[in-house]
């Protein structure tokens, strides 16, 4: 098995894995980075969102040999205390119910903000249409997602 | 001031330290990145003082408070405390919470289910609070020799006004943790609440949103091994064979071999309900390469023989059995048999006056059939526990509603005592009441004691979604009488399922009507069910609900005033004595809505209305439904929501649950379903099962709450079955056609 060198979180890794074994599990598994979540594994739910260079990719379906020296961000990284703007509007309207979802929440919406700082409603239900939330927090998510904006 | 006697509840007294010889594991804790950060411990008291089971007060003044029943999304790992921390006279951010271990000697009922945590803990909750302030002014009135009557506390503060003097909780908890329990305390006045009726955001929220370890899934330890289930891909099936000698020598594989969940002859409890008792498992160092192995297995399976399966009943006294019969099903024999079996006459649970006579004398008779699919549970995070079981003892972590329930038939099935098992609840990725049904924790325990190892038992999502505890399939017949002034004069519901019936027979409008029959069947099947968010309420009340609607514009009148005429008459001369609802709630609920929505019947700028309403669960739910069509697409634009639950706790949390049962009620009545062919469900995984999503979310959602001093009920699962009615109702004004089974949209779009 081949050793990755991969970038994280602005910190370097290096792991022993097969070249097929997604993203998703290197971080939870090999990594412990758990705050990235199992859903489908066939990139329907969302629930595995992370940033490859600041865009949102599903990391079930993302093989560890495709990223190379690209910077990954996980949820554990999107801010060092935790206060990027996107997780202040989360706590600002409480957003979470089981709270399973909502780091790949947070990062399909970080991304979003990212490309499109000022987002509509459209851009904003267009760009989080992959996460699905079995709690039913899509009203809240969408005012946090403005707010965040705003700020 | 209402005193309250402390023999109610004793329990809650006991201290977790006196039980510690029981076998219990107190503070065991190990998702270690939970651990506070180092600012957290600078403030961290140096030492803690347990007044009782419920509470620990530190010297610093600061409490921790535990939280005694599963979280699973309805958020009472916040609200519960809150209630503890209301009594206690304390300021909410002087509190800590944390989950209490599973002991229900002093927990009693931890079991997330029926909406009943808030309903059932309040007492026991503002006693367990209200008692440890009492001890610390008598540790108070000791310390300065004052009369225990002259003492007060605020927020954590206890002043003597005469002697003009004041100290914190934490400089007398060393001395009122060695008190009496006291006879008699004395609890706060309603209108005295601080905490309870505050906005209080989730005590998990920091951690949810920076991707901290909280959940079953997320649970890791050093040797720790990853294990898989491969099941009968088809009900009606069981394993025949499988082949594991390729698969044994694939990377990263330690081991593949069969197992039987619940061994021959142990006696079942409900929530040990399995349809797949007998399946493959494949363990090794690494989630994929489980996986990998997994696919790559080669099994075969073999019809099985019909059976009677036989479980204890909830308290434990009774059994009660299920009938299993052998076969492959389809949902198109499904759909059939239902509408056969919706024909004949079936067992009459209740009659009230002379329905025969009512409906032979009508002027007009209305007649409608209601029908709704399976459905899967689909909470986000898949089933999954970890087990660490050894020769003399077995410690299990992870997402269970019932774990006193699966306490017990862990220790059955590996050969402890009661007291070896260590079971620990952790927060929980959706509960919908699938996670009542814990056969996978039985199954973790089995596979650690077998590998002699710690293990995560990981269910993939097509696992998950295939292994049954299904929503039953439903069906109802409605029929409604109108003499010739088209006054409602008999009203008939026959209501069935696969295999269970949705029929409440002394449920509204049960009572409201004179000549009422009520009627139930239920057809045998192998596909298993299980009790889901709202079990019956969820398919019956927008069934019944959709039918009133039509009812009442078969008469000629409002939807609102419909109703409330028929619960004015449940109100003052109600017919038969079981009524299973508060006509005046409900009535309340309706008039509220009404008001908040600004109810008119006609359509404006488009916008199409329906109106429903239901009670369940203790607790009384309206709404009104807002729908505009865009490309012949319908959208809900806004909902208003008026809920009963007595006294809200916490607003901006119960205001949540009301959303998202709302949501969540929509998402199911108009997109999900689950069917089969030759006994397999045709739907897997999230690419075929319609799940709601942000799209199709209604953009608004308005919540109002009567504002009461009724005694708290629960909103995990009230908010939800009413709103399918309203959907249903709106549908029918902005297409014109009235939507009589769901999914209401099966592939792009409504039937217009």
């Amino acid at each position: 098995m081949p050793d990755y060198k991969l970038n994280i979180n602005g910190e370097s890794h290096t792991i022993n894995v097969e070249e097929t074994t997604p993203m998703l599990w290197v971080l939870r598994d090999h990594l412990q980075f758990v705050g990235t979540k199992f859903g489908c594994g066939i990139a329907q739910c969302g629930a595995c969102t992370i940033h490859i260079e600041g865009v949102a990719v599903r990391s079930c379906q993302l093989p560890v040999s495709a990223v190379g020296e690209q910077k990954i961000t996980t949820i554990e990284g999107l801010s060092e205390k935790g206060d990027h703007p996107v997780q202040k509007a989360w706590i600002e309207h409480d957003v979470p119910q089981c709270g399973y979802c909502q780091a790949g929440q947070i990062m399909s919406a970080a991304s979003l903000l990212n490309s499109n700082p000022n987002p509509t409603d459209e851009d904003i239900d267009e760009a989080m249409n992959g996460n699905i939330c079995r709690c039913g927090t899509y009203t809240r998510i969408k005012a946090a997602i403005k707010t965040a904006a705003s700020n | 001031m209402s005193l309250i006697k402390t023999s109610y509840g004793r329990r809650s007294f006991l201290k977790t330290s006196a039980l510690a010889g029981g076998g219990m594991v107190i503070g065991f804790s190990w998702l270690a990145s939970c651990k506070p950060s180092p600012e957290e411990i600078a403030n961290l008291p140096k030492e803690w003082f347990e007044i009782n089971g419920f509470l620990k007060i530190g010297d610093n003044g600061m409490a921790t408070i535990m939280s005694p029943n599963p979280e699973i999304g309805q958020n009472v790992k916040t609200s519960m405390p809150m209630i503890v921390a209301e009594e206690l006279d304390i300021a909410w951010n002087n509190v800590i919470v944390e989950q209490a271990p599973l002991n229900t000697k002093i927990y009693t009922n931890q079991l997330a289910g029926g909406s009943q945590s808030i309903r059932q803990g309040w007492d026991g909750l503002r006693m367990a609070g209200a008692t440890a302030r009492h001890m610390l002014k008598q540790a108070a009135a000791q310390k300065w020799e004052v009369p225990l009557e002259e003492i007060t506390t605020e927020n954590g503060v206890i002043h003597h006004k005469k002697s003009d003097q004041s100290l914190g909780y934490g400089e007398v908890a060393s001395l009122a943790a060695t008190l009496e329990v006291p006879k008699e305390v004395a609890l706060k006045e309603l209108d005295e609440f601080s905490i309870i009726g505050t906005a209080t955001r989730n005590v998990d929220g920091e951690k949810i949103v920076t991707g901290k370890p909280l959940f079953g899934i997320d649970q890791y330890k050093e040797g720790m091994l990853i294990a898989m289930i491969v099941h009968p891909p088809a009900f009606g099936m069981k394993l025949k064979s499988f082949d594991a000698s390729e698969v044994k020598k694939m990377p990263g594989i330690k081991d593949v071999f069969s197992i039987k969940t619940y061994e021959d002859g142990f006696n079942k409890s409900m929530f040990d309900a399995d349809a797949f008792p007998e399946l493959v498992v494949v363990v090794g160092n690494s989630t994929w390469e489980v996986m990998n192995a997994k696919k790559a297995l080669k099994t075969s399976w073999e019809p099985f023989e019909g059976y009677e399966d036989v479980f204890a009943n909830f308290s434990g006294d009774g059994t009660f059995s299920k009938s299993v019969p052998a076969g492959a099903e389809n949902t198109e024999s499904h759909m059939e048999k239902m509408e056969e079996l919706s024909t004949k006459l079936a067992k009459e649970v209740r009659k009230d006056g002379d329905p025969e006579k009512a409906f032979k004398k009508a002027a007009k008779i209305i007649e409608r059939s209601y029908t709704a699919p399976f459905l899967a549970h689909n909470t986000m995070e898949p089933m999954n526990f970890y087990a660490d079981v050894t020769a003399d003892k077995a410690v299990l972590s992870g997402p269970i509603q019932t774990p006193e329930f699966m306490e017990k038939s862990v220790a059955a099935r590996i050969g402890l005592p009661l007291e070896k098992i260590d079971l620990q609840m952790t927060r929980q990725g959706g509960g919908f009441g699938r996670r009542l049904y814990g056969h996978f924790v039985v199954e973790a325990a089995a596979i650690s004691q077998k590998m002699k190892s710690p293990i995560k038992l990981v269910y993939t999502r097509e696992d998950d979604m295939t292994f049954g505890n299904y929503r039953p399939a439903y069906h109802a017949r409605y029929r409604a009488a109108l003499d010739e002034n088209n006054n409602i004069i008999g009203f008939h519901v026959r209501a069935g399922g696969i295999p269970e019936s949705p029929l409440f027979a002394n449920r509204f409008p049960a009572g409201a009507i004179d000549n009422y029959l009520a009627e139930s069947w239920e057809i045998a099947s192998n596909i298993s069910v299980g009790a889901f968010r709202a079990p019956r309420s969820n398919f019956i009340a927008g069934a019944e609900q959709s039918f009133l609607d039509e009812v009442a514009e078969a008469m000629g009148k409002d939807p609102f005033d419909f109703r409330l005429e028929l619960l004015e008459r449940a109100t003052t001369n109600p017919v038969g004595e079981k009524n299973d609802y508060d006509a005046k709630r409900y009535a309340g609920v309706l008039e509220l809505v009404r008001e908040k929505s600004n109810w008119s019947p006609e359509s404006t700028n488009n916008t199409y209305r329906g109106v429903s309403a239901y009670f369940c669960h203790n607790s009384y739910v309206a709404n009104v439904l807002e729908m505009v069509m865009e490309k012949e697409t319908p959208v809900v634009k806004k909902v208003y929501c008026a809920v009963d639950c007595g006294i809200v706790v916490n607003p901006i949390a119960a205001t949540n649950m009301v959303e998202g049962g709302t949501v969540d009620g929509i998402g199911h009545a108009m997109y999900s379903g689950l069917t089969f062919k030759d006994g397999k469900p045709i739907q897997t995984n999230f690419d075929r099962y319609r799940m709601i999503r942000h799209k199709e979310a209604p953009k608004e959602i308005e919540v109002h709450f009567v504002q009461n001093k009724e005694h708290p009920t629960g909103l995990g699962e009230p908010p939800f079955p009413p709103i399918m009615g309203s959907l249903a109702n709106a549908l029918y004004k902005a297409t014109g056609q009235r939507h009589y089974n769901q999914p209401y949209i099966t592939q792009k779009k409504v039937v217009s």
